[in-house]
């Protein structure tokens, strides 16, 4: 039983890593992702709140589980989705406020990210806490990962930087984070600009898609040899 | 049960059930706004004495510039279209400073909001970009954290340049326009000017001790 549940258990973090990614391959909540993802710091910023935001309103869809109802189970996930992001950005404008002003106007976008609700409807509701909130934080955390990528991408195409503003985030440690990778650097707009979010994240699924084509030959390439290699031995 | 019954029932729970998840979602952010609320407002003037004090250093004032504010009329001259709140810095019971929302109406897209500090003697304290929507990279040196292009403005007054000179380099005055944008430079130095005028013919006003009759919706709002 627990074997299962272990294997259950990997599976979902695969998923929400990479076999289904948010960003890379279900395409879903787009629109935060290419606003934000400007610099290494507004992405991780977003990243986390919408982590934190799945986590907790799949654990909350997940336990509301046996008073759903299907005519109204859209209804209820909305209300949960709306009041959780509410009550973080008034958390964060409280007490992350300088990140707050950066990521401010973002922050009620992850309410329109479909795949918070995606998730609450496609997993949360049919199953346990735990592996709902596992799954909520595999799921946030591969979109936190992209976010970051791109946004790693686009920083120091565009302003030549890393970590710009990190003490934003991570007070006055941040400050010895920022890295200025090419100094003198005059910025390549095009990167800073909604059409470098879309060439950069079309880069980052191209990406994806060789390196699962590369494994998925190896995996079949072992699979042929591993019959010959026990007919050789026998 | 005919089934016309247990399907009002249903419609019942159904109803009941969404009310008690809006309610349950309705206390959660109340709560949680009632908890933050006095962090937020606290960070919110911390905010914006900060902005306050990048124009009018510290050093220079004693009194609360948070409190010290009168509200003026919408004015053309200033781009403002509402009444605004201006903040008054004084040392010694002697007036020192104001500083001024402006807005210039035409940045290249859409207005830019700013600060504007003017000394008592006319000239300028400092002019600081509160928000703007201009091109990165090209309009948006006007803000402080990508150029110095803004300090340009401070110690300028009515007469220094005089009124011809009033005008980016291109139209013949004195300030520089950034590199492959002039429409941001002129809307700003115009909206600056504007704000020179305007206090030129209001300073015994904009200086005028505070009364108690202010309404207090308005100190509120700082």
């Amino acid at each position: 039983m627990s074997r299962q549940a272990a294997g259950f258990q990997a599976e979902i973090t695969r998923n929400g890593l990479w076999n289904n990614n948010m960003s890379l391959v279900q395409l879903l909540g787009l629109c935060p992702l290419l606003a934000v993802s400007s610099t290494v710091v507004n992405g991780l910023g977003l990243g986390i709140a919408t982590l934190v935001t799945l986590v907790i309103s799949n654990s909350a869809v997940s336990l509301v589980r046996p008073c759903l109802k299907s005519e109204i189970r859209i209804p209820i996930f909305v209300l949960i989705i709306a009041s959780i992001v509410t009550t973080i950005e008034l958390i964060m404008d409280a007490w992350w406020h300088e990140l707050y002003l950066v990521l401010g106007i973002f922050i009620p976008l992850i309410v329109t990210n479909c795949a918070i609700m995606g998730r609450a409807e496609a997993f949360a509701s049919k199953n346990n806490v735990l592996n709902s909130a596992l799954d909520g934080f595999m799921t946030g955390l591969g979109f936190t990962l992209v976010l970051f990528v791109l946004g790693a991408m686009r920083e120091l195409i565009g302003q030549g930087t890393l970590f710009a503003n990190a003490q934003l985030m991570f007070g006055s440690l941040g400050q010895a984070l920022t890295v200025t990778v090419i100094p003198d650097y005059h910025g390549f707009l095009l990167a800073m600009l909604p059409p470098g979010a879309f060439i950069g994240l079309g880069l980052l699924i191209a990406i994806k898609n060789v390196i699962d084509k590369r494994m998925a030959q190896r995996k079949t390439a072992s699979v042929k040899l591993t019959p010959t290699a026990e007919a050789t031995t026998a | 049960m005919n089934p016309l019954a247990k399907n009002q029932k249903n419609i019942l729970i159904s109803a009941l059930l969404l009310m008690g998840f809006a309610v349950a979602g309705a206390l959660m952010v109340g709560v949680t706004h009632i908890l933050t609320k006095a962090d937020i407002h606290r960070n919110e003037q911390l905010t914006l004495l900060r902005k306050l004090n990048n124009i009018i250093p510290a050093s220079q004032y004693d009194n609360d510039l948070l409190t010290d504010t009168v509200s003026i009329a919408a004015d053309q001259l200033l781009g403002i279209n509402k009444r605004e709140i201006i903040y008054r810095a004084r040392k010694q019971k002697r007036d020192v400073a104001v500083v001024l929302p402006i807005i210039a109406p035409d940045g290249y897209n859409g207005p830019i909001e700013m600060l504007v500090g003017i000394y008592k003697t006319g000239k300028i304290a400092g002019v600081r970009i509160i928000e703007q929507r201009e091109t990165p990279g090209l309009g948006d040196q006007a803000q402080i954290k990508h150029s110095k292009w803004i300090l340009g403005f401070n110690q300028k007054s009515l007469h220094q340049p005089d009124a011809k000179h009033w005008k980016v380099k291109r139209d013949g005055g004195v300030f520089d326009q950034f590199t492959g944008a002039t429409i941001t430079p002129r809307a700003i130095v115009k909206a600056v000017h504007h704000a020179l005028i305007y206090f030129n013919k209001h300073q015994a006003e904009l200086f005028r001790p505070q009364t108690h009759s202010q309404p207090a919706a308005e100190k509120k709002h700082v």
